[in-house]
């Protein structure tokens, strides 16, 4: 089972970092989002895969009989799932305006502040 | 007063909560702010004198005892740290004040801040290696929205990479924090060095290691990695630039020096050596791509990255003088480039624009900016009696010392070239004839502004100023302070001890 995970996981490293270098900004969003789901699973696999053991103290017993699964790595993914959910939620709205505001989503075309004929084009300076 | 350590935590919290329950009036939400800002400066000096009387100071969060539970940690390196972000918040704080716009004000400027400060703040009291991925992922969710805030086209382009580029970062974190737990069973990080010292050394420790300096890298925008920092600091408003620029990769450099000085030190000579060429890249490729730009604020952002070069410099050397150089030169770096940015920003006050070939007799009409200004760049530089120079100094005598003779004379080569693009600055903003400003017209001057806002932009660079000036004029204490606080990264033992209660 370990195994099928390390490819799984293989797998959607190669398929995030492809569509991450593609030029558009939605394939790049869900390059991140798939990035994401690969680490959360690394971490899932490093925990060891155990099945159908709970890791519950039996009545009068000390402390949990091993084999058991390993609840902090559950934990941790919890954490970085909702903390991914955010993140990814927020990009999702940040591609959105960037596309209102530069009317493409191809990522060649935003480099208006890096070249001289972008800036010369007149871009407002926040203050 | 074991609850010292988490003040650094606490105020910023209640502040932003507050300053969120203030929006809809905004003298009370920027007199929480100021208010806020001012308490978390002074409970984190309040932090370091404690840790500089008392040793190290942990805090058991909930009361779970190490290595269950999340510890925070403050050693002499920590609190140093925390009282710089401290300082930094609130001269950022004063300064918009004046500096924002009142629509940013009104989506959560306020708030935003103190929320960066947070997770700064976490940051570098967190003893536990999970604990500081969520707390670089509050600072960097803080910092999305901030460098956004507006949405001009520019600063959507330049959020659109920085998001991007971090949060890779992040995912390379989160594995390698995985493989890790995997690895060692355990992510409290005394816990995690007294298993890594058993642990016989493999292949996977160095993979580990590599990953975490890749993860770190790129917050820290070391060479190769760099690229999402000059492409975006230059887009938001001035005063979310400073504090950026002054916070943001030094939390990166601090991550980077703690897991390289408690973590990974079975292979010194290959991982440090690895840094070590890294730091000469990073200063190098920095210092060239500032020669290279033509914009006020961009020249300051390729600074950061040859800075940070030096930064992880005392790292790759790895003896006491040098690690201590190194923490000198972080609390000297914040202090000067956050005063550079906020200077930056006075003059897009008076003139509207940070384009070189624009700007121009800044000199003429306010000679007491043009002061203000070199100050610190002649601080950045390295000239003596300024607090650059010490910094400098001690990092270039450790070299010498170590006998890496090629990386002192890229870090002299790169003071020079940074004195270079200084003068480039000064003659054209401060000297040349301006463009915009005919024969005989008024030069810009401070003095069209208002007093109360010419008090409230010019008391945080004035303050910033007169800090670098004190510390190069007297170098001492805070040498006696670095010098202390590297003797405590290389001594871990006294840091494994303090969170996890004598060892067996």
């Amino acid at each position: 089972m370990e195994t099928l995970l390390a490819f799984v996981i293989g797998g959607l490293y190669a398929a995030g970092f492809y569509m991450m270098v593609r030029r558009s900004i939605v394939k790049m969003i869900f390059g991140l989002a798939l990035l994401g789901n690969a680490a959360n699973l690394l971490i899932f696999t490093m925990g060891r895969l155990v099945r159908g053991r709970p890791p519950l103290v039996p009545l009068g017993a000390g402390e949990p009989v091993p084999p058991f699964a390993d609840p902090l790595t559950q934990a941790l993914i919890l954490t970085a799932i909702v903390i991914g959910f955010g993140v990814q939620a927020f990009a999702l709205v940040l591609i959105k305006r960037v596309y209102d505001e530069v009317g493409t989503d191809d990522l060649d075309e935003m480099n208006t502040t890096d070249t001289e004929r972008g800036r010369s084009r007149k871009s407002r300076i926040p203050r | 007063m074991p609850h010292v350590v988490i003040l650094p935590i606490l105020i910023p919290l209640v502040t932003a909560i507050a300053s969120i329950f203030a929006r809809k009036r905004r003298r009370l939400q920027r007199l929480i702010s100021v208010c806020g800002a001012a308490a978390l400066s002074s409970a984190s000096l309040l932090l370091l004198a404690t840790v500089w009387r008392e040793g190290i100071k942990t805090l058991q969060v909930g009361s779970w005892p190490a290595p269950f539970g999340i510890a925070l940690v403050a050693d002499l390196f920590s609190a140093m740290m925390v009282a710089v972000a401290g300082l930094m918040g609130l001269s950022v704080v004063v300064f918009s004040l004046e500096s924002a716009d009142s629509e940013h004000e009104e989506i959560g400027y306020h708030p935003l801040l103190h929320i960066l400060l947070l997770g700064v703040c976490g940051s570098f009291v967190t003893g536990d290696l999970f604990n500081l991925y969520v707390w670089f992922e509050v600072m960097l969710i803080a910092s999305f929205v901030l460098l956004a805030l507006g949405g001009s086209r520019g600063q959507m382009e330049g959020a659109i990479k920085y998001v991007t580029l971090n949060l890779i970062a992040s995912s390379f974190l989160l594995a390698a924090i995985g493989i890790l737990y995997g690895v060692a069973g355990t992510l409290n990080l005394a816990d995690l060095a007294r298993h890594l010292r058993i642990l016989p050394h493999s292949g996977l420790i160095t993979v580990l290691a590599t990953l975490f300096l890749v993860a770190f890298g790129i917050k820290a925008a070391i060479f190769p990695l760099f690229f999402w920092l000059p492409a975006s600091y230059h887009t938001p408003p001035v005063a979310i630039s400073a504090i950026f620029a002054g916070l943001l990769t030094k939390v990166g450099v601090y991550a980077l020096i703690r897991v390289f000085t408690l973590l990974f030190i079975q292979d010194v000579d290959y991982s440090h050596n690895l840094i070590l060429m890294i730091s000469g890249l990073t200063m190098v490729t920095g210092v060239l791509g500032a020669v290279a730009q033509n914009d006020f604020r961009r020249i300051l952002s390729f600074h950061i990255i040859s800075q940070v070069g030096y930064m992880i410099l005392g790292l790759g050397l790895y003896t006491p003088l040098a690690l201590a150089g190194s923490i000198f030169y972080i609390v000297h770096h914040i202090i000067v480039k956050t005063n550079l940015f906020l200077v930056s920003g006075i003059v897009l006050r008076l003139r509207g624009t940070l384009e070189l070939s624009r700007l121009g007799e800044l000199y003429r009409g306010s000679p007491g900016l043009a002061l203000l200004f070199l100050v610190p760049a002649l601080s950045l530089a390295g000239l003596p009696p300024l607090s650059g120079f010490w910094a400098k100094l001690i990092l270039v005598r450790a070299g010498l010392e170590q006998g890496s003779y090629a990386i002192v004379a890229a870090a002299l080569a790169v003071g020079f070239l940074t004195l270079f693009s200084m003068t480039k600055i000064w003659t054209e903003a401060f000297w040349k004839v301006s463009p915009a400003v005919g024969e005989g017209s008024s030069a810009p001057s401070l003095r069209e502004l208002s007093s109360g806002a010419r008090l409230l932009l010019l008391a945080p660079p004035l303050l910033l100023a007169a800090l670098t000036v004190a510390i190069g004029l007297a170098a001492e204490p805070l040498f006696a302070l670095s010098m202390e606080a590297a003797r405590q990264l290389l001594n871990p033992e006294a840091y494994i001890e303090a969170v996890l209660g004598q060892t067996p």
